[in-house]
């Protein structure tokens, strides 16, 4: 191998329905480093790879939801394994995403693969801890079980290209929905290769969608789509997130708390992000001989 | 009359990698024990498997205090998140080796391979994923904001299902922040050392997990121990009581996990071709050496002969043989002296006048075989209907109404699980709720899974495993 070998530049798509397509649009946009060098054109999505996304959400939601949650607690946290053996190219996409230290993207790419374990091994104990078997005053068994809600819509930490990502994510695929993520739009990479790392890892395709692309541009689109059942608001500018809560609100989604000021991400969450995404059955059934 | 003549389809035994010794695991290094070495057998021909270094009781102090050292510098200052990822790689370890496991588990159990193959192995490694869960999010599990582990536990386990039941003990006690010394079952200790292995690959910091095998002496030294803060037992509920004696007064915290002598109670608009398999099931899985076996079936009179013509024919269909034979769905018993103990329950049972019926199923010439037995026309006060066989025997009783099937069915010192077989679903709720038992199957049998706490009524035991109920047994509260 010469010194002189050109490396093999990466085509940036997005990732909808487990494929990695162009946006149907056509565009693209340059993504620029911390100091303003070229990395890469990535895709730039669309009102239709929204629409598009959110019906492979959709179709992949029976299959996700309906599979164990020890099945998922397995293919969450076959995502960590997958990462931790790219460790070293995630740290890079980190670095020149975030313009961080080599030691401080180390620590946010291995926080990252820790926060699929953690929402890996919380599948299986929702119930236990959010559900209850009720003592109602009466000859009536009855319990209340959290089940999915459905296809959520998550826009991503515009600062945190890969742990903030994540942490987002994570939570939304432990209790059984499936997501329609719009990236952040200026440090995408770490999340097209957080794709990559999702095709190859037992992840259904559908269950998670990545568009890279513009939040103000795509938050109507989600916001107003009548098949979108919760919507995570982090990564838009706290500014037009209550015009977007008012469109929302005409389909009655379900609305995730976020701050106005994106955290560092590195504390371990709790139920926060995985209360919103459920919803509580209860069934009633009477007792006797 | 059977429609197929079914070919040999055994299992190859070298997937075991048998080695001709196995020595004990203390302070994560494999040691000779001072104990006297046992030979364990494969109890399906005679055969001796394998030489077991076993443990003395200065070795019990080796381990003892490996087990602290590990506790107070490494394991209980580790935050959960890090002992969760030690967990989850014994989980994923366990599965990799999944099939060596299962092959090394029918050959020192005599367990069917399809048992050890698709139950056992597979529902020890989901404990141990499970729990990794729990490492770091105790706080969530009802027990107060910062719950803390106990410190050494001491484990007994049974012979019956090693691996699993070695995975219902350690997975738990190392998620909660404990670390532990396990005595296997002396018939059966090969997984458990091959599990010392596991912890190795897993880089699981030394002393966290012993396995000191060796007979009952070794197994009172360990739960007798001083430094021991922690005892959990899976066994007979004759040697649970002598735990209990002999751990009354100390202050440990204590799990009893015993006998048990099920009620499957069929009604007379169950689906009986159903009924018929979770009855089989109920009692003919792993040989009915299973604690929860329902090893007592109580029938609606008014079905009891078309049930028993049904089940009678359905059994006869079982294949008993190698339980190496993928076919096979009844291996071999355990042991020599459990299998006298079986035949001599049968043999009171026919004294007793209960009316026997036995598979006419042949017989390996080699290796311990008892053919799967029902007896009918038993009454409450025989001992087949009293107490646990542990074998492949199924007493049978009738009743005429619910309140007289939850009435015999209650007519135990046990109370350990159930079962309940009827289309009515309002029934069912009414029955769970009389049933003085830990665990009630309604229209299946004999389910497990990690999630679902599991333990017993009276002397069934006390404490559950599994479950978010399941930590309480591991954490100072």
């Amino acid at each position: 191998m010469s010194d002189t070998r050109l490396a093999v530049a990466k085509t940036y798509k997005l990732y909808i329905g487990g494929k990695f397509p162009r946006s149907e649009s056509g565009r693209s946009y340059p993504v620029n480093d911390t100091r303003g060098r070229f990395l890469a054109n990535v895709a730039h999505a669309s009102r239709k790879d929204v629409r598009d996304a959110v019906v492979a959400a959709r179709k992949a939601f029976p299959g996700w939801s309906g599979a164990t949650a020890y099945n998922r607690g397995q293919v969450l946290f076959r995502v960590a394994e997958v990462m931790e053996g790219r460790r070293e190219q995630f740290v890079a996409d980190v670095r020149a995403a975030e313009g961080v230290q080599q030691r401080r993207a180390e620590t946010l790419v291995d926080a990252a693969i820790d926060r699929w374990v953690y929402y890996a091994g919380w599948t299986d104990k929702l119930s236990a801890v959010l559900g209850a078997a009720n003592p109602v005053a009466g000859p009536y068994f009855s319990f209340t079980v959290p089940e999915p809600t459905g296809v959520v819509g998550v826009f991503a930490p515009q600062k945190s290209s890969l742990l903030g990502l994540v942490s987002v994510l994570a939570p939304v695929l432990a209790t059984g929905c499936t997501a329609v993520v719009v990236t952040s739009a200026d440090r995408p990479l770490p999340a097209v290769t957080l794709a990559e790392v999702l095709a190859t890892s037992d992840v259904p395709g559908g269950v998670v969608n990545l568009l890279t692309g513009r939040a103000e541009e795509l938050a109507p689109w989600l916001a107003s789509h009548a098949d979108v059942n919760a919507l995570d608001l982090t990564g838009v500018e706290p500014s037009a997130r209550g015009e977007l809560a008012r469109t929302a609100a005409d389909t009655v989604k379900r609305l995730v708390r976020v701050p106005d000021q994106e955290p560092d991400w590195i504390a371990t969450p709790g139920l926060e992000r995985l209360r919103p995404y459920l919803e509580d059955k209860t069934v009633w059934h009477p007792m006797g001989v | 009359m059977a429609l197929f003549d079914y070919a040999p389809a055994p299992e190859n035994r070298d997937i075991a990698n048998l080695k001709a010794h196995y020595r004990p695991f203390i302070g994560g290094e494999f040691v000779d024990g001072n104990g006297e070495p046992l030979k364990t057998i494969n109890p399906a021909n005679g055969e001796v498997l394998a030489e077991v270094s076993t443990v003395d009781g200065s070795d019990i102090d080796r381990a003892v205090q490996a087990a602290r050292t590990a506790y107070e510098k490494t394991w209980r200052r580790m935050p959960g998140s890090e002992r969760a990822k030690y967990l989850f790689r014994l989980a994923r370890l366990i599965q990799e080796r999944a099939r060596e496991l299962a092959v090394l588990e029918t050959l020192d159990n005599g367990k069917p391979i399809k048992e050890s193959r698709d139950v056992d192995i597979p529902t020890a490694a989901a404990h141990f994923f499970y729990h990794a869960g729990w490492a770091d999010k105790l706080s969530y599990a009802g027990y107060g904001p910062d719950p803390q582990p106990l410190g050494v536990a001491g484990q007994v386990i049974p012979w019956n299902f090693p691996l699993l039941m070695l995975a219902w003990k350690i997975a738990p006690a190392l998620a909660c922040g404990n670390t532990v010394v396990l005595k296997p079952a002396e018939t059966t200790p090969l997984t458990a050392l091959v599990f010392g292995e596991l912890c190795q690959q897993a880089g699981l910091p030394p002393g966290v997990v012993n396995i000191v095998p060796g007979a009952g002496d070794v197994g009172a030294a360990l739960v007798g121990h001083a430094g021991v803060d922690k005892v959990a037992f899976t066994g007979s509920t004759e040697v649970g009581k002598i735990i209990q004696r002999q751990l009354a007064g100390t202050g440990k915290k204590m799990t009893m996990e015993l006998g048990g002598k099920a009620a499957n109670i069929v009604f007379d608009d169950a689906p009986l071709d159903q009924a018929v398999e979770g009855i089989v099931n109920g009692i003919f899985f792993n040989q009915g050496h299973v604690c929860c076996a329902g090893s007592r079936l109580l029938v609606q009179e008014s079905i009891a002969d078309e049930l028993l013509e049904k089940l009678r024919y359905r059994v006869s269909t079982l294949r008993l043989g190698d339980p190496l034979d993928k076919n096979t769905d009844v291996g071999a018993i355990n042991s020599a002296e459990q299998l006298a103990k079986i035949r001599d329950l049968v043999a009171s049972g026919e004294a007793e006048g209960a009316e026997r019926w036995t598979s006419p199923c042949p017989l390996p010439e080699k290796g311990f075989f008892f053919a799967p037995t029902v007896f009918s026309g038993v009454q409450a006060s025989m001992r087949i209907a009293r107490e646990e066989i542990f074998g492949p025997v199924l007493s049978v009783l009738t009743f005429r109404t619910p309140q007289e099937a939850v009435t015999k069915a209650n007519n135990t010192p046990y109370g350990l699980s159930a079962g309940i077989w009827t289309e009515k679903g309002s029934r069912i709720l009414w029955m769970t709720s009389q049933l003085r038992a830990g665990v009630v199957w309604a229209n299946t049998f004999n389910r497990f899974d990690p999630t679902a706490p599991f333990g017993g009524y009276q002397e069934s035991g006390f404490g559950r495993e599994g479950g978010r109920a399941g930590l309480e047994a591991y954490l100072d509260v």
